[in-house]
């Protein structure tokens, strides 16, 4: 018995000692790849805490120090009148680009409304193509499906010198109109809708006397409700990155929204200030993070369900 | 009662509120979209700065493929042209190729029943962050990580754990031809993994679960399984992540253009949508080269448009194409023998 025992649990041990093995492994490696992608933000909000000149001084700071009003002041020109002339100079350098209220006021607006118009005429165009039987329903799909590759670049050049005879450029419509036509969201309502829409309900709503439009407006889209925040989430994130087609339209310092004014503060040459730098990075990151960490689990669960990719 | 109703409906047509409902989508791509596009192949046969509106023909191609043509500086444009093309095909396979083998890697430890792994979802999270991070936020924050001189974070560390010896020779991140590149690769992975990770994990849920448990039964390591099951079935969703990323990479754009210090873009880092973009984006309108911008566009998108059949083209299902073949072959072997048969009656 006592050598069959041995017989059969030996490698069995070596078995678990393999998974346990295996499994630490797995963490560490894990473990290692939270570290370099936290290691970053955590990095640049403790230095926000710190004044330019500290940051000099000793640029590997991983604690938090006590400027960040101090950093925040000069941001917002806030500085005594008697400050260095450097000083004054940093600030209305800083002040003049990174306005963060009109920044984010900017940024809301423009990505708020594409969201709005993305899912809304995206859930009308795929409730058209799944509901209606219509000559060119086939075609058009298929164009939808097509366009979906088309890398924005390549239209950007006829793009601009289009908007600037239209006299829309320093404009929000250039920014915000298009967002009606998305065709990788129209795709995903399509499979969606496809799925999980009975259209018996659209012919009893007819019987009962309910109007097309009314039908898609009471009935349709809150059935597609899943669907619509999901893409909501991912319209919403997008518009707010998308530095390339704003920084080409918007041209006036008033209208610049958040990525723009980072990329204003990346390009001085004179009265730089690593402090606030990292404070400004810092104001524009953190909204997005706090609304993705609020949103993970929708997110993640959108990503894996794909047809997701900028 | 109800039938007849029924009828009645079923007799309207509701084809025209199929064209109502999605007439919105295609007049806002057609105005904002399609004609963009057709303006640019437009622009592309037109000249630059103030000659924007005279036709000259295919110069602006022969331009920048060959540099010839009138305008000054035909030399220099092609050249960049040349330049970007190269630098975007090095950005795109170094931040690809580490990105696809970890992505890879993850998932399948991730969706293996047999690791237990603490925190999964958190990990998800965590991994996939980078993604949601304004592109322009990052390059500022790498920026002050990276900076060329001795007075920045990771080049003050290096100094300090004595790596770099002496503080006048600290690595040129941000300048250096090579080693800023190496950086965009890195940034490019770090934003891009996790997304890769969750698509590949989501491909691999979706295969059939039966299909692990025979293989490992039938004695297969975990090497085995995932060469012989898991990476064959994951083939359709990894020519998906090959095509959006190829042709996100020829897209590349926030990270090499931002990435410097001060007002002066970084040459070496220059792709070619900063080739295009910087064309028809120079100060002022006049100054701006739309036919140099445009033929460049249009030159992108004839890429764009071969690599995705190449690749399409090369993942057909093998196997299924070597059946149909097999059967030709088949048919044609046994009308051979009919015919044959039919003689000797």
């Amino acid at each position: 018995m006592s050598k069959n025992n041995d017989l059969y649990s030996k490698p069995k041990d070596n078995y678990h000692l393999k998974i346990v093995l295996k499994s630490t492994g797995v963490f560490i490696v894990c473990l290692l790849l939270t570290f370099i992608c936290l290691f970053p933000l955590y990095i640049m909000i403790s230095n926000a805490t710190y004044t330019g000149m500290q940051l000099t001084e000793n640029p590997t700071r991983v604690w938090f120090g006590n400027a960040i009003g101090e950093n925040f002041n000069i941001l917002t020109n806030n500085i005594p009148d008697d400050a260095k002339v450097v000083v004054r100079r940093t600030a209305a350098q800083y002040s003049s680009t990174f306005n963060i209220l009109s920044g984010y006021l900017s940024s809301l607006l423009i990505a708020g409304t594409t969201t709005l118009l993305t899912v809304f005429f995206s859930a009308m165009t795929a409730y058209g193509l799944t509901v209606y039987d219509f000559k060119l329903r086939g075609p058009a799909y298929t164009v939808i499906l097509a366009v979906m590759m088309i890398p924005v670049q390549v239209s950007s050049a006829g793009f601009v010198r289009f908007m600037y005879q239209l006299g829309l450029v320093d404009n929000y419509i250039p920014l915000i109109i298009p967002a009606v036509a998305a065709p990788a969201v129209v795709f995903f309502m399509r499979s969606y809708m496809k799925s999980s829409f009975p259209l018996d309900i659209v012919e009893a709503a007819r019987i009962d006397g309910c109007g097309e439009f009314r039908t898609f407006l009471t009935i349709a889209i809150p059935m597609m409700k899943p669907a619509i925040a999901v893409q909501a989430i991912f319209a919403f994130v997008a518009n707010w990155n998308n530095y390339y087609t704003q920084n080409m339209i918007l041209k006036d310092r008033k209208l610049w929204t958040v990525p723009i004014m980072v990329s204003g503060v990346l390009g001085f040459d004179r009265y730089t200030d690593k402090g606030v730098n990292y404070l400004c990075v810092m104001l524009a990151i953190v909204p997005i993070v706090v609304i993705y960490l609020l949103l993970s689990k929708f997110i993640i669960a959108g990503v894996a369900l794909g047809g997701v990719k900028e | 009662m109800a039938s007849v109703a029924q009828r009645r409906i079923k007799a309207v047509s509701y084809a025209k509120y199929g064209y109502m409902f999605i007439a919105p989508f295609f007049l806002v791509y057609c105005f904002f979209q399609v004609w963009p596009l057709i303006y640019t192949f437009i622009l592309s046969f037109q000249g630059n700065q103030s000659n924007v509106g005279n036709w000259v023909g295919m110069d602006n191609y022969t331009t920048i493929l060959f540099g010839k043509g009138m305008a000054d500086g035909a030399y220099a444009t092609n050249a960049g042209f040349f330049k970007a093309l190269g630098q975007t095909i090095i950005l795109w396979f170094g931040n690809f190729i580490p990105q696809i083998l970890l992505s890879l890697l993850l998932a399948v430890w991730f969706t293996d029943a047999k690791i237990k792994l603490p925190g999964k979802g958190f990990f998800k999270v965590i991994m996939y962050m980078p993604n949601i991070i304004t592109a322009a936020s990052v390059a500022a924050l790498f920026v002050s990580l990276f900076g060329d001189s001795k007075n920045y974070f990771v080049n003050s560390l290096l100094l300090d754990l004595g790596i770099v010896k002496d503080s006048t020779a600290t690595i040129k991140f941000i300048t250096d031809p090579v080693i800023s590149k190496i950086l965009v690769m890195f940034i490019q992975t770090w934003l891009w993994f996790g997304n890769t990770m969750i698509m590949l994990m989501s491909g691999i849920m979706g295969i059939n679960p039966s299909l692990f448990e025979a293989a490992d039964i039938d004695g297969a390591n975990s090497r085995q399984i995932f060469f012989k099951v898991t990476l064959p079935l994951l083939q359709p969703i990894m020519v998906y992540t090959l095509v959006t990323s190829m042709i996100g990479g020829l897209q590349m754009f926030d990270i090499p253009f931002l990435l410097h210090i001060g007002s002066i873009t970084n040459k070496d880092l220059e792709t070619v949508a900063v080739f295009i973009y910087q064309n028809f984006n120079a100060g002022t309108e006049i100054q701006a080269n739309y036919g140099y911008a445009g033929a460049a566009s249009i030159i992108i998108f004839i890429i764009t448009a071969i690599l995705g059949s190449i690749t399409f083209y090369m993942n057909r299902d093998k196997d299924e194409i070597a059946r149909k073949k097999q059967r030709k072959k088949a048919e044609k072997q046994y009308k051979a023998k009919m015919k044959r048969g039919g003689l000797s009656l």
